[in-house]
């Protein structure tokens, strides 16, 4: 039996539908994500994988369907307060603040647990710089965390791209979120740079916190999903888990158009 | 860049303090003090503009603008009311904000360069206004009788008392600025110039922050404005034009943005230049300033304040 239908559901869409002019993204996607748990999208390009996370996270709106998040209803809300509910993303383009250094791109992750008076600051109130210096504290932490301690006051722009989605997942994590959502974490990286990623993804799990994985990279995803959820041009055509999808008729066949299994 | 380095402030301090007995044994500095005093009121609008446009990465063409409200807001209260010229300065900086929100709450929702025209025409509306509402602003004469500022009953009315004021101002909007930067309010300004979506994702809320900078750096124009036409006793609107505007932005890129250094530099470099030493070339003054900002933008990608670091760097090669 599927151990992760026994959790409590963390996040549920029901009846997604995304079109852009007469062109279908999304066609009523329903899914649970279980807490605690690792899903992984897969699906050929234009299958509709980073417009469902630009959904979930508030980027765009669904033309139609909800989600939920520990049972709140969260479409239509705007990024940052989807951010506070406990959500927190990388993207597939890695979307570092290149004028910052690497300990800055973590601190400003923990900018929403964090109090940010404009005047407070600009006063220079003892509070501030207290919270300045535990801010600190905690990216150093972070970076402790996924290993990039020694380069907290390197530019973050300077970083290979190995280290840059590393750096992302650490920014990510600084929120303190619930839900983090991976979009190709593995994209453009060598075998050893994908393993450590894996083996974050994996230490991530284990802090209790629930990973949604967009990846190309079969062996990852294989190796660390609970749960593979399928998509073909915006339909979900397989979920469960990665050996039963494997060898799903419909996956295989969208993936090689031939009936074997697939990876 | 980032870290808070004190011994340049005392150094500017120190330079400041001394300028104006320096100018009274000095002939040749005679006249220092007064375009200290401009320069000084330039650094007010400088400082905010370069948090806005250095860091936040929004473009405003229309400061001029905002200088222009506290200026005109102060002079028509005091001359026609007789209120007292500090609550008129604050009055003037709360109708800067009140505007600021008015203009740039629906261009900032927006992503992209929005705010740049939405000021440009901000900016060209309040001229013709200050040009046109005659009974109220004097229209292009002017206004004229504007009092003097005095402190719990000390006047300034001499050049020097005028420029500690200015001065004085200058290092309190500057400190409290430099505070902010290393605040996580100043991190989420340069989040949302680095990427807005990432900054969203972050939980930045991306509107509101660029709206609050912009009001910030409206408030200092406004005050600005304020001590402008009190030191002057006399407005018009050729002083708060489209080219004001252009030169704010040429002052900061001059100065480089990307440090509140850069806008103090590059506000007391044009001060100096436009009050000066380009007078020699009259009617083609116009031209040297567009030289200026081609030579910077091309030959000085931090300004003048990244220049140190520059030429350090060429060293050590």
């Amino acid at each position: 039996m599927d151990r992760s239908s026994t959790l409590p559901a963390l996040l549920e869409a029901s009846d997604l539908v995304m079109t852009f002019g007469g062109l279908a993204a999304l066609m009523d996607v329903n899914f649970v994500l279980a807490k605690g748990t690792i899903k992984a999208v897969i699906g050929p390009n234009g299958a509709g994988k980073t417009t469902l996370f630009n959904i979930i996270t508030g980027v765009q709106a669904p033309t139609e369907g909800q989600v939920r998040f520990n049972g709140d209803l969260i479409t239509g809300l705007k990024p940052h307060e989807i951010a506070a509910k406990g959500i927190s993303r990388t993207f597939q383009t890695v979307e570092l603040f290149d004028n910052m250094s690497v300990l800055e791109n973590v601190m400003l992750g923990r900018h929403m647990r964090c109090r940010s008076s404009f005047l407070g600051a600009g006063l220079s109130l003892p509070a501030m710089r207290r919270q300045e210096k535990r801010l600190r504290e905690q990216a150093e932490e972070i970076l402790e965390f996924i290993g990039l301690a020694e380069k907290g006051r390197a530019m973050a722009d300077s970083l290979p791209l190995g280290e840059r989605k590393i750096l992302e997942i650490g920014r990510a994590l600084a929120t303190d979120p619930e839900l983090i959502c991976l979009d190709e974490p593995a994209a453009g990286l060598n075998e050893t740079e994908t393993e450590a990623g894996a083996g974050l993804i994996q230490a991530i799990k284990e802090k209790g916190i629930t990973v949604l994985l967009v990846e190309h990279d079969m062996k990852v995803i294989m190796n660390i999903s609970d749960e593979i959820m399928v998509l073909n041009y915006g339909e979900k055509i397989a979920e469960g888990a990665p050996a039963q999808v494997q060898c799903d008729a419909k996956v295989v066949e969208a993936y090689l158009g031939d009936s074997e299994c697939l990876f | 860049m980032l870290v808070f380095k004190k011994s340049p402030i005392f150094a500017g301090i120190l330079v400041i303090l001394f300028l104006p007995l320096a100018a009274s044994f000095v002939p040749a500095l005679g006249s220092y003090p007064d375009i200290m005093v401009f320069a000084g009121i330039y650094c007010l609008i400088t400082i905010g503009l370069c948090l806005l446009m250095g860091y936040a990465g929004q473009i405003s063409l229309g400061h001029a603008a905002f200088f222009g409200v506290g200026a005109y807001v102060s002079g028509i209260l005091t001359t026609r009311y007789g209120l007292n010229p500090w609550l008129c300065m604050v009055t003037g900086a709360a109708l800067a904000a009140l505007v600021a929100v008015a203009v740039g709450a629906p261009s900032l929702r927006l992503k992209g360069y929005y705010l740049a025209m939405a000021t440009l025409a901000f900016g060209i509306i309040v001229n013709i206004v200050f040009r046109e509402e005659i009974e109220w602003t004097g229209g292009p004469d002017g206004l004229i009788g504007i009092p003097g500022l005095s402190l719990f009953g000390f006047p300034l009315d001499s050049i020097t008392r005028y420029y500690y004021l200015v001065w004085a101002t200058v290092l309190l909007a500057f400190l409290f600025t430099i505070n902010l930067i290393q605040s996580p309010s100043g991190r989420a300004l340069r989040a949302i110039h680095a990427g807005e979506e990432a900054a969203g994702a972050m939980g930045v809320n991306v509107a509101n922050y660029k709206i609050l900078v912009f009001v910030y750096s409206a408030v200092l124009a406004s005050i600005a404005g304020s001590l402008y036409a009190h030191y002057m006793n006399f407005i018009n609107p050729a002083a708060f034009d489209l080219f004001f505007s252009i030169k704010l932005i040429i002052m900061i890129t001059l100065g480089g943005m990307q440090t509140v250094w850069g806008a103090l530099v590059g506000a007391v470099a044009i001060a100096f230049l436009s009050l000066e030493w380009l007078h020699l070339f009259q009617e083609y003054e116009m031209v040297v300033y567009g030289a200026i900002l081609l030579l910077a933008v091309v030959f000085l990608p931090n300004g003048l304040a990244g220049l140190p670091a520059a030429l350090m760097e060429k060293m050590r090669r």
